[in-house]
């Protein structure tokens, strides 16, 4: 049961949320072994392995496996991006930060929402009209196949490999926490779950793992807030004022504390998440599912809707930590004299307030239920990561630079599949070799680099007709490599890892200087641009643009 | 990106004259000066940037009140919840809210525009 769990969990929020979408749960000890979510888990994992058959008996062509042959709904597509979205520590993290800190947490939901509407505005529509299975098959729609898309594949890479190491250390401690396995067996579970999915089942059964681990979150997160403000008479005010009253830092929670004391670094976590957004390789891939442009839109709309909605759950789950956690011995490690810390001392450490409260409101087995959800949700994200990679290795490198497009459907498809596996293996590999290493900052920077260099790529190759291949190319270098570099120069590595005495970089988050360089860049390099080939690429512009604008000529949902 | 470089900022981008060595389908170009096409793009740029400029108004304008006047988001509205909570809360709401706003006026509006562009062109 997880209230006698001996975890010890430190870290987090040390600049940790400050990437919140991946769990860094510092240094863990092995738990009892809890067989109610276990059992829960495995019952999960019966259904999408039962899923993933089923898919991959109507998984045959290319768009099939990448793009589940357009033919998922705008409905189901939203519910796929919520959960791609609504990761463990986006949940566990962020009830975590409000239960310490109060009103802070909600600067990172807001945050982790804001993206959504300009993917809309900008974005979802003209992807869905120009693509078919990657986003680098919009961004070199007109430009250098080569070129842009070793760049597009680079940036997928990138993001996909930090993203998915934090995800994988995260879940191997979480595991070890709220199952009680030891930290390698659940790296490898989570790693051969997810090479199941992907490599037998492709996007087709991705999606739906994602749409039922989105069904039992939402559904889970909505018992507890609704068990909380049942307490509370469905008064947010009396939960408020009930939280004040225990809280050590009381009213203070209502306000700004110090999460953002400086100004720039949080313009620039604003940028970074925002922006990121729009350039998270395995969401841009969500949009290829649907059948239209019109699907797109409506699946930005309700996945908008829905994650607000996650967002404001976690709210009143952190403040019903805050209001019936707190004042709860049984749920703290206590000190020599029965007493206990509020905030250092709960048991498993702040990012477990959600599943301890789920204890306090629904007893046990709902305690099983949240733990098997949290993991169903760290599964889930990483199969949709390693079908991001795996497609930018084989539609993007394979099929498009190394063979030039001289390859079969069949072929290209096979390919993906391996490359899953050896995707699912490093990933394995990574989270052992990184078990005990700070990985707090790796969310943030794949969000970094999605930022400054993917999304500067596509937007400009979509919006200006100006962009040119020499200028999408160094530009999307330029943003890869500063925000890289100004993340190692900054305190969490060149500190925090290396030792140094001071950072070379101050900011923790790069992308408001990383993000305007590489679109800079874009702009400088292609003006500059005066060869034969950039003036054919501008002139192609207009026939990207009409079927941009209209989806004439696009790829309908069962083309193939 | 400075507007008057974008392609899509005010309307339909006037036709550049050949560039050397491209070959131009007739079938765009006739599309591109219908018009509804001039009309759709116009109106739909516009929205969409003028809809884009008011969330990074909102969402800043919040991260800068909690960057620079702490104090003010502190103020209590009603017994314990202060001005930023409902603050953060309308950011939320108003985000959805946006994409609803556009959603609907695309699939009203635009959709129009877009069936009466392909009416146009089959013609």
């Amino acid at each position: 049961m997880n209230r006698f769990v001996l975890g010890l969990v430190l870290g987090m929020l040390t600049g940790g949320v400050a990437h919140a979408a991946g769990p860094d749960l510092g240094a863990v000890q092995q738990s009892a072994t809890n067989w109610p979510a276990i059992g829960m888990f495995l019952f999960f994992v019966l259904m999408t392995l039962g899923i993933t058959y089923k898919a991959a008996k109507g998984t045959k062509s290319a768009a099939d496996f990448y793009a589940a042959g357009g033919g998922i709904s705008a409905g189901t597509n939203a519910l796929a991006i919520a959960g791609d979205y609504m990761s463990a520590a986006s949940f566990l993290g962020i009830s975590g930060l409000v239960y310490t800190s109060g009103f802070d947490g909600l600067i990172y939901s807001t945050g982790f929402l804001v993206g959504w509407p300009i993917v809309l505005f900008l974005i979802a529509e003209r992807l869905r009209n120009l693509g078919k299975f990657t986003f680098a098959d919009v961004a070199s729609f007109r430009l250098d196949q080569t070129a842009i898309r070793i760049i597009s594949a680079v940036g997928t890479l990138v993001v996909v490999a930090f993203y998915l190491i934090a995800q994988m250390v995260g879940a191997g401690k979480l595991i070890q926490l709220l199952f009680g396995l030891p930290y390698l067996y659940a790296v490898v579970i989570v790693g051969v779950l997810m090479i199941v999915y992907v490599a037998f089942g492709g996007m087709k059964a991705t999606t739906w793992v994602q749409v039922i681990k989105a069904c039992l979150l939402l559904g889970g997160a909505t018992f507890m807030a609704g068990a909380v403000l049942l307490k509370y008479g469905f008064n947010p005010e009396t939960l408020f004022a009930a939280s004040v009253q225990v809280h050590p830092k009381g009213d203070a929670i209502m306000a700004p504390g110090g999460l953002v004391s400086n100004p720039i670094e949080a313009i620039s976590l604003g940028v970074g998440l925002m922006f990121g957004t729009a350039g998270l390789p395995h969401i841009l891939m969500r949009f290829f599912t649907v059948s239209d442009a019109q699907a797109a839109r409506k699946s930005v709309f309700y996945a908008t809707g829905l994650i607000g909605y996650f967002y404001i759950l976690t709210f009143i789950i952190g403040f019903g930590g805050i209001a019936l956690l707190m004042s709860d011995p049984s749920y703290f490690k206590l000190g020599a004299a029965g007493t206990f810390d509020k905030l250092k001392d709960m048991i498993g450490g702040t990012n477990m307030v959600a599943v301890n409260l789920a204890n306090a409101v629904g007893g046990p087995y709902f305690l099983g239920f949240i733990s098997a959800v949290a993991f169903a949700t760290i599964l889930a994200v990483v199969a949709g990561l390693t079908l991001a990679g795996a497609s930018a290795v084989s539609h993007d490198l394979y099929a498009q630079v190394i063979a030039r497009g001289r390859t079969t459907e069949k072929h290209e498809v096979n390919l993906s599949k391996i490359s899953a596996v050896v995707i699912g293996i490093v990933a394995i590999y990574l989270g052992y070799v990184f078990e005990n290493q700070n990985v707090a900052f790796m969310v943030g920077l794949a969000f970094s680099v999605a930022a400054s260099c993917n999304f500067p790529v596509l937007a400009m190759s979509i919006l200006w007709r100006g962009t040119t291949t020499w200028g999408a190319l160094a530009g999307g270098l330029v943003g890869l490599i500063s925000a890289v570099v100004m993340v190692v120069l900054s305190k969490a590595v060149w500190v925090a890892t290396f030792g140094n005495a001071a950072p070379l970089f101050p900011y923790d988050n790069p992308a408001l200087f990383s993000m305007p360089l590489a679109f800079a860049t874009i702009y400088i390099v292609s003006s500059l641009d005066k060869s034969r080939k950039a003036q054919r690429e501008r002139a192609a512009f207009e026939a990207q643009f009409v079927r941009s604008e209209t989806g004439i000529g696009a790829v309908g949902a069962h083309a193939h | 990106m400075s507007g008057s470089t974008l392609g899509l900022r005010g309307g339909a981008p006037p036709l550049k004259p050949r560039a050397v060595g491209a070959d131009i389908d007739p079938q765009i170009e006739r599309i591109v000066r219908t018009p509804e096409f001039q009309q759709l793009v116009a109106e739909r740029t516009r929205f969409g940037w003028i809809l884009t400029i008011l969330m990074l108004v909102v969402y800043f304008g919040f991260i800068g009140l909690i960057a620079f006047d702490k104090s003010l988001l502190a103020v209590k509205v009603g017994g314990t919840a202060s001005l930023g909570l409902f603050m953060g809360v309308f950011v939320i709401l108003f985000a959805f809210a946006l994409t609803g706003i556009y959603v609907a006026r695309a699939n009203t509006r635009f959709d129009a525009l877009s069936a009466a562009l392909k009416r146009s062109v089959a013609r």
